[in-house]
């Protein structure tokens, strides 16, 4: 019989799992900018002198700088991620990688490690608590972060699995996310996050007068579409805008004693305010944005734990993301055909990616982003995009505080928000009309050095992101 | 239909380009106390550009001019006035006399740019003892005359007494305005309500002002239109009494009956006017749904 799994140090672990130069590690981002174990595996393996890894990071934070000095000394030469911050992108994006960084989706990333299209050596997962076996969960602990979600597919699926915790429990821990049979050895260490890096800066409410206009078009958008009715499902993301917008859909819900069957998604505070007043028979949680949601996932039965290929993969049966009604989206600039691009800023910096953006877009009968008509002098409609991160036929509506643009596929839904009195205007209108305040933008001087590519969902390729 | 009126300062561009999204059935482009003396020409260009490019459709615009004790009124009256805005705002009109004055210039610009007379109306801001005390004379000072618009900031420091909540210190003031206005046949705004965090307070205050009789309230935060439209719309439920009371007049005149009861209370002449009112008011905005008057 197998004594236990507890191995003393991150070191001895990538030693018994055998990890060598060119392998391919994971790391999942529930600690989001709280997370510790990212930098301390590299500085480890760094330590050890294991050079040329690939890693592949459901999301990269600000708090993962130290990756960059990994990869300009060798020990990282190959990036896979699906979503980039504006720190390590802005690095990435001058080109320190020899190999372009490989984009994917929330739901794209796990249908790929399954297929074996992005095959995982060892994958580090971070655990809130865990027992000496490898049952874990973040539920609970000093650092929980909720929902373990996006850590599915790498202890499914990766070779060797290694969990970090900085809570060793006597086995059996009973309320496991991830079980034991995936689990090769498990490391205790001092901490392996900050909680309230959990908690990014996008997941108040706005005060913008602005956005608040935007937020409450959008609830009425969503209120005429002929989906808000009982039964009714929903995703929002943590912006501020978005978040308004479950506000004001709060309202109308409750005012109409609609009651709806799930709130999907990156889990806020507000969606579990929804839940616990009504709007919702249940929340659906792939990964939690603050401490509310954490709280709520721990103790109320209603908040479930879903994984990655769950919540979005298209490799899945079926996902949750193919039963949604509503998603509400952002975006860095939007085209004429509808394509969005999530992935870089104004300058062609990675500063974002897919996260389950594509996904939910694919998934859900409305898809609606929500930004405002300009940022910072530019605007946000553009001829076309600098990076395709959704396809546009996806995406249905585009809500600015000036108008309302719908798909042109979608001549019953235009219909129904222009019998409801909404500003419906034509795409190519809200660029003219933010073009007629801050002119028409230069485009932007890029290299011809790829920087990194973005695959869709199904793996095929959407775009190339070059250096600038 | 004006219900509310929002002030955006003359110097801030970022407010300006987004003054048309924030929901105000008219915006004021404040030229005087947001903009400091040195930045009066500057704002000029701003909001006289802002006004050229973005044309805000679906609000009126109104242009508060600095007060004819400064050097500045006539030149923002020479900028503005090309731009035909619906409404010039003077502030700190206490006599009939102030009206005229902006009148006359108003007047000689319309005619050196081929308007017709009378093109730009006015909105006297009376926010002085002595101005509310003349409110019937400003009011009737010229055909040009709109609105007036009571600002309760200055005039309680001219009164010397501190300004509240609840505005009982402004309450006499209110009256007198609503009084003069209607017996000079134009409409009357309210004083923008300061404290922007305080929404419950915001509704209190716009449901007293419309109490009086005001028509509308001016507000200097965005916050604080949906509020102030609210109260100024008319609700469902005095829409559908307006149309019950139309349809007992009509009942009535077709039985030949004189007197007409309804809901146990007799209906006289002011009851139907209010009710027309009412209707007309709800047919503006878009409420009511497909009901008419048979």
């Amino acid at each position: 019989m197998k004594n236990d799994k507890l191995t003393p140090s991150i070191a001895e672990a990538v030693r018994q799992c055998g990890l060598r130069d060119g392998m391919t590690i994971s790391f999942h981002h529930h600690l989001r900018n709280g997370d510790y174990v990212l930098n301390m595996v590299l500085d480890t393996v760094a330590g050890m002198g294991i050079r040329g890894l690939t890693v592949n990071a459901s999301s990269l934070f600000d708090t993962h700088m130290p990756i960059v000095d990994h990869i300009k000394n060798g020990v990282v030469t190959g990036l896979e991620a699906d979503y980039i911050s504006g720190g390590v992108g802005a690095h990435i994006s001058r080109g320190i990688l020899k190999k372009p960084v490989i984009f994917r989706s929330h739901g794209g990333r796990p249908y790929d490690i399954e297929r074996g299209a992005s095959p995982v050596d060892v994958a580090f997962i971070a655990a809130p608590t865990s027992d000496p076996m490898g049952n874990c969960t973040g539920k609970t602990g000093p650092s929980a972060c909720g929902s373990l979600g996006y850590a599915f597919p790498d202890a499914l699926y990766a070779k060797k699995v290694v969990v970090i915790t900085d809570n060793l429990v006597p086995y059996p821990l009973q309320d496991w996310s991830i079980d034991e049979t995936h689990v090769d050895c498990v490391v205790k260490v001092d901490q392996i996050g900050d909680p309230s890096g959990i908690v990014s800066g996008t997941t108040k409410i706005t005060r913008d007068p602005v956005g608040l206009v935007m937020a409450d078009t959008a609830a009425k958008v969503i209120a005429a579409s002929g989906l808000l009715k009982d039964g009714f499902s929903f995703q929002t993301g943590a912006g501020g805008a978005s978040l308004a917008a479950a506000k004001y859909l709060k309202d109308i819900m409750l005012r109409e004693r609609i009651c709806g069957s799930f709130g999907l998604g990156g889990i806020t505070g507000y969606m579990v305010d929804m839940l616990n007043e009504g709007c919702f028979e249940t929340l659906l949680d792939v990964q939690c944005f603050d401490l509310k949601a954490v709280e709520s996932i721990r103790t109320n039965p209603r908040h479930r734990e879903i994984s990655a290929m769950h919540y979005a993969s298209p490799g899945a049966r079926s996902a949750v993301v193919d039963s949604l009604d509503v998603v509400i989206l952002g975006a860095t600039e939007i085209d004429l055909d509808f394509n969005v691009n999530v992935h870089t800023d104004s300058q062609g910096r990675i500063m974002g990616g897919s996260g389950g953006h594509s996904d939910t877009a694919a998934g859900a009968k409305l898809a609606m982003i929500i930004a405002p008509l300009s940022r910072a002098r530019l605007p946000i409609v553009m001829e076309h995009v600098t990076c395709v991160s959704t396809p546009g036929e996806t995406v249905d509506v585009l809500v600015t505080q000036k108008g309302v643009a719908v798909n042109p596929r979608q001549k019953e839904l235009a219909q129904r928000l222009r019998d409801a009195g909404l500003p419906v205007c034509g795409i190519d209108e809200l660029k003219a009309r933010a073009e007629a305040m801050t002119g028409v933008p230069q485009p932007i001087a890029r290299g011809d050095r790829p920087v990194a590519e973005v695959l869709y969902r199904d793996g095929s390729h959407l775009d190339t992101i070059y250096n600038v | 239909m004006r219900r509310s009126m929002l002030f955006l300062p003359g110097n801030t561009p970022n407010i300006l380009i987004n003054g048309d999204a924030l929901g105000a059935d008219a915006l004021i482009f404040d030229l005087e106390d947001a903009v400091s003396p040195d930045e009066k020409d500057a704002a000029r260009v701003l909001v006289r550009s802002a006004i050229k490019a973005l044309g805000y459709r679906g609000c009126e615009i109104i242009v508060r001019i600095n007060g004819i004790d400064t050097p500045y009124w006539q030149d923002d009256l020479r900028e503005m006035i090309p731009l035909r805005p619906s409404l010039i705002m003077p502030p700190k009109t206490s006599c009939a006399q102030d009206v005229r004055t902006v009148d006359e210039f108003i007047g000689r610009l319309e005619g050196e740019l081929g308007f017709e007379a009378g093109t730009v109306r006015l909105i006297p801001l009376i926010e002085t003892a002595l101005g509310v005390e003349n409110a019937y004379e400003i009011a009737s000072a010229s055909g040009r005359v709109a609105a007036i618009f009571l600002g309760g900031e200055d005039l309680t420091a001219d009164l010397r007494c501190k300004r509240t909540r609840e505005g009982a210190e402004i309450a006499y003031a209110r009256s007198r305005m609503v009084v003069a206005a209607r017996a000079a046949g134009v409409d009357v705004y309210d004083t923008p309500f300061t404290d922007v965090n305080d929404d419950e307070g915001l509704v209190l205050d716009a449901q007293t002002a419309k109490s009086f009789g005001f028509t509308g309230k001016a507000a200097i935060s965005p916050r604080h239109v949906p509020g102030i439209n609210e109260v100024f719309s008319p609700s469902m439920a005095e829409i559908d009494y307006a149309y019950e009371v139309l349809e007992a007049i009509r009942l009535a005149k077709e039985q030949g009956r004189g007197a007409v009861a309804l809901r146990g209370k007799m209906i006289d002449a002011p009851i139907v006017a209010r009710a027309r009112q009412t209707i007309e008011a709800a047919e503006q905005l878009g409420l009511g749904g497909n009901r008419h008057e048979k």
